[in-house]
């Protein structure tokens, strides 16, 4: 007897990917899961960072995908390889800063190199033509399967019947009638397919699952890359762009105001590395400093800080500032009138 | 049949579960695994990882700063 024919579904913890996966595990093949992370994922972290969040399950949608389906999944650390497709796009940005068709070729391509070293024989997405305006176009869908690599070897069962047959459907792996002809925006078929097969509680997130689609995320990495006089960035970069107000009242430095007790305690592990502000004769916020700043800089970030504080009407307060080499210093500041803080400050 | 420890401390999730699903990729069936977070997502997201992989958790603590999981490698 033939062992069962084996595919890798790309596992994004949404819908789609979740019912494509579905339709071929009814067929008898062997399907897992493969994950990539590559640091601007909305997946996971946000709902550590913030205490308002702190009642919304914590729950991997991709993981939870995964027990859905009864299959392994695979979670990929792609973030070092994946600077290349934020910072030099061959087909450049979508409406903000995301790369949406380098990063399917990209993640198919990581995918079909994944399929090739475990000795399995196709890969499955949840693209539907039409659903995305810039990855899922259906002119757009065979530049996926060439620049991948992937060829006709990438099925995607949800709209496979508005495309020429691949590779499994010819050679009868899978049975192509049972396929689907999925297209467009509309979500009310996928939302159907989900309560035939029992999918409840599943993920549906407005903007996608990436920061790199977000407007206010895009213009925060923006600023770094303006900034820094180049596109680069580390993992704590992009991590810290999702937490806090991002001030820059001059362009040698900016400042990481938190907003509440959640990211007071994240920006707290990232201490040693900024010169940082706290209030110390009222409750106030934790702030970094990023970048090189003079004496009178440090004041006018105090007095910013100050005015985020329970004393931002009182006459002064009184803050602590204490540099990388740990050496400290307490002063007392006016809390900068809100009329001083300048719109265009505020990243 | 050893104890390991994986400091996944001021990661947030998935790190701390690609560094447990490596981990443990190193491990043989039997040992014992206690990775020690900050992320309360570890919470849900790990032992979520060991049951779609097989793994047993026999043991999950929760500090005022950190989560502790313990799992078996089966």
């Amino acid at each position: 007897m033939n062992s069962p024919r084996k595919a890798v579904a790309l596992i994004s913890g949404g819908l789609d990917s979740l019912l494509a996966a579905r339709l071929i595990l009814e067929q008898g093949i062997h399907v897992e899961g493969i994950n990539f992370y590559t640091g601007f994922c909305v997946e996971g972290h946000t709902h550590a960072i913030r205490k308002k969040d702190k009642k919304k399950p914590k729950r991997n949608n991709a993981l939870w995908s995964a027990e859905q389906l009864g299959i392994k999944l695979h979670i990929v650390d792609i973030i070092e390889e994946y600077k290349d497709i934020v910072t030099n796009p061959k087909h450049g940005y979508g409406a903000n800063l995301n790369p949406c068709l380098d990063c399917k070729i990209f993640m198919v391509s990581k995918a079909r190199q994944w399929m090739e070293d475990n000795g399995f024989d196709f890969i499955i997405t949840g693209e539907v033509i039409g659903q995305r305006p810039m990855s899922q176009r259906k002119d757009l869908l065979p530049v996926v399967v060439r620049e991948s690599g992937a060829d006709d070897r990438l099925l995607r069962p949800l709209c496979a019947k508005n495309l020429a047959p691949t590779l499994p459907e010819r050679e009868g792996w899978v049975d192509r009638d049972k396929l689907l002809g999925f297209h467009g925006r509309n979500r009310k078929p996928q939302m159907a397919l989900a309560k035939q097969f029992g999918f409840e509680d599943y993920a549906s997130p407005a903007g996608g699952c990436c920061f790199l689609t977000d407007v206010s995320y895009a213009k925060k990495l923006a600023d770094l890359w303006q900034a820094q006089h180049e596109k680069k960035y580390e993992l704590d970069d992009i991590m810290l762009l999702k937490v806090g107000r991002h001030i820059r009242p001059k362009p040698n430095y900016k400042l990481i105001v938190s907003r509440e007790e959640g990211e007071n305690k994240f920006l707290s592990g990232y201490r040693k590395n900024f010169i940082h502000i706290e209030t110390t004769s009222c409750g106030g916020p934790l702030t970094l400093i990023d970048g090189d700043v003079t004496e009178e800089d440090i004041e006018t970030a105090s007095r910013i800080v100050a005015r985020f504080s329970q004393g931002k009407n009182e006459d002064s307060v009184t803050v602590k500032i204490t540099h990388i080499n740990g050496d400290e210093k307490t002063v007392n500041v006016l809390p900068m009138p809100s009329s001083e803080i300048k719109q265009e400050w505020y990243v | 049949m050893s104890s390991y420890k994986l400091d996944a401390r001021n990661l947030l999730c998935p790190l701390p579960v690609i560094k447990t699903q490596d981990k443990t990729a190193e491990l043989k069936r039997g040992d014992t695994l206690e990775v020690i977070c900050t992320d309360p997502g570890a919470l849900n997201d790990i032992p979520a990882w060991c049951r779609i992989n097989g793994h047993e958790v026999l043991d999950t603590r929760e500090t005022e700063n950190e989560v502790i999981i313990t799992l078996l490698v089966s």
